[in-house]
């Protein structure tokens, strides 16, 4: 079954566009890789898709409904860049963030949602941290905490973007674990990925992007050197097998 | 000065009026802090005043609601104008909220001054909406404020939880179908309802300090947001009570300045002696 259906999506940026007539069909149950060097619109696609960023044209269907209908399955862990972690709130607060559709208008966190926090905390090593202020959290932690919020939503597509991003080791495993017990769960996760080197142990669906879709499909027929090339536009060597993005390139 | 204050009924509604207004006020201050809106919030609560004054001129009677629609108006014009200086333009926010406040203060100014010249008397009190004037107040003034401000907290807590996270993380909010644009003008227009009902107490230019004060005392007592604005809301109370008794008491003190004072002077204690991030702390820590 088809979990998401992109269909001509563009966007456009201050005029210039962003994205161009990305079409793309990916199935339930699949962990993707969006990959494609600075500013390709990676972000933005994930944005546009949730409708963060208005979009020009193209629509957007999940499990053939409009994307609208289908917030509530939706998981989103953003760039952990992008929040205030001076804000004034623990590491349990923020986790429950993501039951908040569930929680309901004027009502607060019961008993049972709490726990859920708490269990969906634990998933990710950070039992512990439960009371900690956010500001006390190390980089990684912090992105431990989003991905404990994704998990508190319970949704059935999870978007997410560079979650590896400048993480520990511990938290690195963290996010493969969770992708692994998401996938085999049946849950469809798409990753905004940065490393070239991990692509091919991380997913089995591979989102080459350029501006427009280079090739979608599974990560041996879609992760080739000629794909790469096309859509780094040749800025990009090879060592052995492995690919790496050379310096200056990033 | 006169002891006898507690038992005039004037005076009875005008402690508990400043309380209300106090507590009100360090709530929404807490938000309109963490959104980093502070500087907004000064320019609109200066925008308010020709608001205010036009209304005036206009309908020729004292009247909140007709107030209220007045400041709302031109504090949502000002807010537009800053907007849309640092888009078009190369001027920072910085820089476009200077002149905007300068502009409608001035512009404010010039009316008050005009019906002032030729108003036909019942402009009692108007005069005062610049520094504030708690002894200007009447029953029925205070009796909005009292109304007011009770409107304004429950709103600010019964969205609690969706104001926390439009302002912590607006992207998430939004992914989860929040509607937080929704929750942005509504935090403006609570900011443009504190302006209004403590204009005739606190005054124009300083209302953004009662504002902006009490939870900045408030983070360095607590790390939790409820607690924050809890503590925001009882600094605000204090501040408001303590500055309204003292112009009372003390003749022709103007009532704003004073709260502000007040308000300030339990900053400062917060700043040293704060339990979370209070500087005495830090340096016993550090020992």
């Amino acid at each position: 079954m088809i979990a998401l259906s992109v269909n001509n999506l563009t966007v456009t940026y201050d005029k210039q566009p962003a994205l161009e007539n990305v079409s793309f069909a990916v199935p339930e149950g699949s962990l993707t890789g969006i990959i494609g060097p600075n500013g390709a619109g990676k972000s933005t696609l994930i944005k546009s898709i949730l409708q963060l960023l208005p979009t020009l044209s193209g629509s957007v269907e999940v499990f053939d409904e409009p994307y609208k209908k289908q917030k509530k399955i939706i998981g989103y862990v953003p760039q952990r860049s992008e929040v205030d972690w001076d804000f004034p709130t623990n590491a349990l607060d923020v986790v429950l963030m993501g039951r908040y559709r569930h929680i309901g208008w004027f009502k607060r966190a019961n008993k049972k949602e709490i726990e859920w926090g708490k269990t969906c905390l634990a998933k990710v090593g950070m039992a512990d941290y439960a009371n900690r202020q956010i500001s006390q959290l190390s980089g990684g932690q912090q992105q431990r905490v989003f991905l404990a919020r994704a998990l508190a939503q319970d949704a059935r597509i999870y978007f997410m973007d560079e979650p590896f991003a400048g993480v520990d080791a511990a938290t690195e495993k963290a996010i493969i674990q969770l992708m692994k017990d998401w996938k085999s769960e049946g849950k469809t996760v798409l990753v905004v990925h940065h490393d070239l080197q991990t692509v091919e142990d991380y997913f089995d669906h591979v989102l080459l992007l350029n501006k427009t879709p280079i090739q979608y499909g599974e990560t041996q027929k879609v992760f080739t050197l000629s794909n790469l090339e096309r859509a780094y536009g040749g800025k990009i060597a090879f060592l052995d097998k492995s690919p790496v993005v050379p310096q200056g390139a990033e | 000065m006169d002891f006898n204050l507690f038992s005039s009924a004037n005076f009875q509604w005008v402690f508990f009026g400043s309380l209300l207004l106090g507590f009100a006020n360090g709530v929404i201050g807490s938000f309109v802090l963490l959104k980093k809106q502070s500087l907004i919030s000064d320019a609109m609560a200066h925008a308010a005043l020709p608001g205010v004054c036009l209304m005036f001129i206009i309908f020729e009677i004292k009247s909140i609601p007709l107030f209220l629609i007045g400041a709302t108006i031109t504090s949502l014009i000002a807010t537009h104008f800053i907007q849309s200086i640092v888009k078009h333009s190369r001027i920072k926010t910085d820089a476009a909220i200077g002149i905007i406040i300068s502009v409608f203060f001035g512009f404010g100014i010039v009316l008050l001054t005009y019906i002032q010249q030729n108003s036909s008397g019942n402009q009692a009190g108007l005069d005062s909406f610049i520094f504030g004037q708690a002894a200007s107040l009447v029953r029925s003034d205070v009796q909005l404020i009292t109304i007011g401000s009770l409107i304004l907290v429950i709103v600010t807590t019964l969205f609690f939880k969706e104001f926390k996270i439009s302002i912590f993380d607006p992207q998430f909010a939004r992914g989860i179908g929040l509607p937080v644009s929704f929750f942005n003008g509504l935090l403006l227009a609570l900011v443009v309802g504190a302006v209004v009902i403590g204009i005739q107490m606190v005054g124009v230019v300083l209302i953004a300090a009662l504002l902006i004060t009490p939870p900045l005392a408030a983070k360095y007592w607590t790390e939790k947001l409820g607690m924050m604005a809890l503590l925001a809301g009882i600094f605000g109370a204090i501040s408001g009570v303590s500055g309204a008794v003292l112009s009372s008491v003390i003749n022709d003190l103007p009532t704003g300045p004073m709260i502000v004072l007040c308000a300030s002077v339990i900053f400062f204690f917060s700043l040293l002696f704060g339990s979370k991030k209070g500087m005495a702390v830090k340096v016993v820590r550090q020992l």
